[in-house]
């Protein structure tokens, strides 16, 4: 008797419990509300990568014989303006690198200008979000050092990178890319503004005149084609509020994973 | 026919007691860590999509060798699909490589049923792999830091010598294959061979998931720079990620097929309820 009644129970809450995961899984895939609760597990990645990390845990670096024969071009391979062509024919003399926001003394550097400052060199993997790997050599200004000596204002939380390229054709220039940082990762020994490649000036397809290594995080935070680094206390305000281009469009502003 | 019927029925059997099998945290843990699995499973194949091939060592993209690929091409006056692994490329239209999404041949690598979105969207499929990634790490620190402390793995896991016999282990592994699975008194607890599986899948391939997957952040990378000695790099720690979660699909097939072969109402009462049905000889029960 306890069996059958057992089995009947059994099997009522077996079939109970497929329908209600059935449905539930039905609901939660058309349902983007849901991308809220699924994404809380991003502020807990972080908060445990900082942890594990410290601040100034480096990335690897690598020898000059483990860079990949061919580092594949990605994202923009040249942006498609007018005035970014005129740079290239110019061969970015007249182009200058904007430092404002909450900053004590504006600045605007020249590709020369940067060049004289202290470098720094690194052979590390850049790391795809679609999951290919490439490893290869920058030579750049550490963010650090360029922050330092415009000054922060104390309310300053982020640096915005804002960029030459339109990755996605629109009519507000919401598809002009742009990605954002913490001053955590802004101060990282290992974050530069890298103007060379292999010992050479940064190619078009890799960024010229200008990319951003933050070499602890995924590929689309290596902003390329940098113009202007903006200070802020807040990305809200810049076109979907989310700290970058491929944020906009639903990847995790932390990318360290 | 006659003599079936009868035995379906509870009151002609022999008397059956129902004894605790498992308790409520190995329960919650195991239904929790299906559901894990399925949804990481699910999302892990719509990563995959995003770059359908994997390689060996530090670095790997579309220009270097590839140990094993999936994707179309264009051949004979129609597009195909195909798995590579090595140099040995086997067609496989209409599941890998190219398949039907709405009624319309669409190239990708894992077809639209097995990924989780159904459509292609990396961002969508990793939110839903971390969280549950995180939901599966916590899960199974529960379990083990319960099996632990509760004296479940001594007790339930733990094969005695006389088990560990290669003459025990032959005995059983026969009695496996011809699908005669202990009953009565020996019932009561796992077997050698469900024992040494579910010892290895917990100590191996489990754990294995965890640190390949947690390879291939860049973050994790920085803080345990070891992770890419210990997998021979990035792209290798992927490629592991992919073979260990096929050697997982292929545990759950071989577990379900044993719950279903070995009495599956049973088994599915004592993983829901905790209460398993072991059957006595003679009167007392």
């Amino acid at each position: 008797m306890t069996i059958l009644t057992r089995r009947r129970f059994l099997i009522g809450s077996t079939f109970g419990a497929s329908a209600l995961a059935l449905t539930g899984y039905g609901m939660l895939r058309q349902n983007a509300e849901l991308g809220t609760v699924i994404g809380a597990a991003e502020k807990l990645t972080m908060k445990a990568q900082r942890l594990l990390q410290g601040r100034d845990a480096l990335a690897r670096e690598f020898a000059e014989t483990d860079i990949s024969p061919s580092f594949r071009v990605n994202g923009t391979s040249a942006p498609d303006s007018e005035a970014y062509t005129h740079l290239v024919e110019g061969k970015f003399a007249s182009w200058r690198l904007k430092i404002d926001g909450l900053v004590e003394r504006p600045q605007e550097l020249s590709l020369a200008d940067l060049k004289k400052l202290p470098a720094r060199s690194q052979i590390t993997r850049h790391d795809c979000v679609e999951g290919w790997s490439a490893i290869g050599k920058w030579t750049g200004v550490p963010l650090g050092s360029l922050l330092t000596s415009v000054g922060l204002k104390p309310s300053a939380r982020f640096a915005v990178f804002h960029c030459a390229d339109e990755l996605e054709r629109t009519l507000d220039g919401s598809g002009r890319y742009y990605e954002s940082i913490d001053l955590i990762d802004a101060f990282h020994p290992q974050t530069i503004l890298a103007y060379a490649m292999s010992g050479q000036d940064l190619s078009v397809g890799h960024g010229a005149p200008l990319r951003l290594r933050v070499e602890r995080q995924l590929g689309y935070k290596q902003a390329k084609y940098v113009m202007r680094i903006e200070i802020v206390d807040s990305f809200a305000a810049l076109w979907g509020g989310n700290g970058g281009f491929w944020e906009d469009r639903g990847y995790e502003w932390y990318a360290g994973i | 026919m006659k003599q079936e019927t009868r035995h379906s029925l509870p009151s002609q059997r022999r008397r059956a007691v129902l004894i605790q099998r498992h308790s409520v945290v190995t329960r919650l843990t195991h239904w929790l860590n299906m559901l894990c699995l399925g949804f990481l499973l699910l999302s892990g194949l719509q990563i995959f999509n995003a770059y359908p091939q994997l390689h060996w060592g530090q670095y790997g993209a579309d220009a270097d060798p590839a140990l094993f690929k999936i994707g179309a091409s264009e051949s004979d006056g129609g597009p195909h699909g195909f798995m590579k692994i090595g140099g040995v490329s086997v067609p496989t239209t209409g599941v890998l490589g190219l398949s039907k999404v709405e009624g319309e041949w669409t190239p990708r690598a894992f077809p639209a049923w097995l990924t989780l979105p159904s459509y292609q969207d990396l961002a969508a499929g990793r939110r839903w792999h971390f969280f549950f990634a995180w939901t599966f790490v916590i899960n199974g620190l529960v379990y083990l830091g319960y099996g632990l402390l509760s004296g479940h793995f001594r007790r339930d896991l733990a094969p005695d010598r006389h088990e560990l016999a290669p003459r025990h282990i032959w005995r059983e592994t026969i009695d496996h294959a011809r699908l005669r699975f202990p009953s009565g008194e020996q019932a009561r607890n796992y077997n050698t061979l469900q024992k040494l599986t579910y010892i290895i899948v917990i100590a191996g391939p489990l754990p294995l998931m965890v640190l390949t997957g947690l390879t291939m952040s860049p973050g994790v990378d920085a803080a345990f720079p070891v992770l890419l000695d210990i997998f021979d790099g990035r792209q290798s720690a992927r490629t592991l990620h992919f073979i260990t979660a096929s050697l997982l699909v292929l545990f759950v097939i071989v577990h379900v097929a044993m719950v279903v072969l070995s009495g599956p109402w049973n088994n599915m009462r004592s993983m829901i309820t905790g209460r398993y049905a072991v059957r006595q000889e003679g009167s007392d029960a």
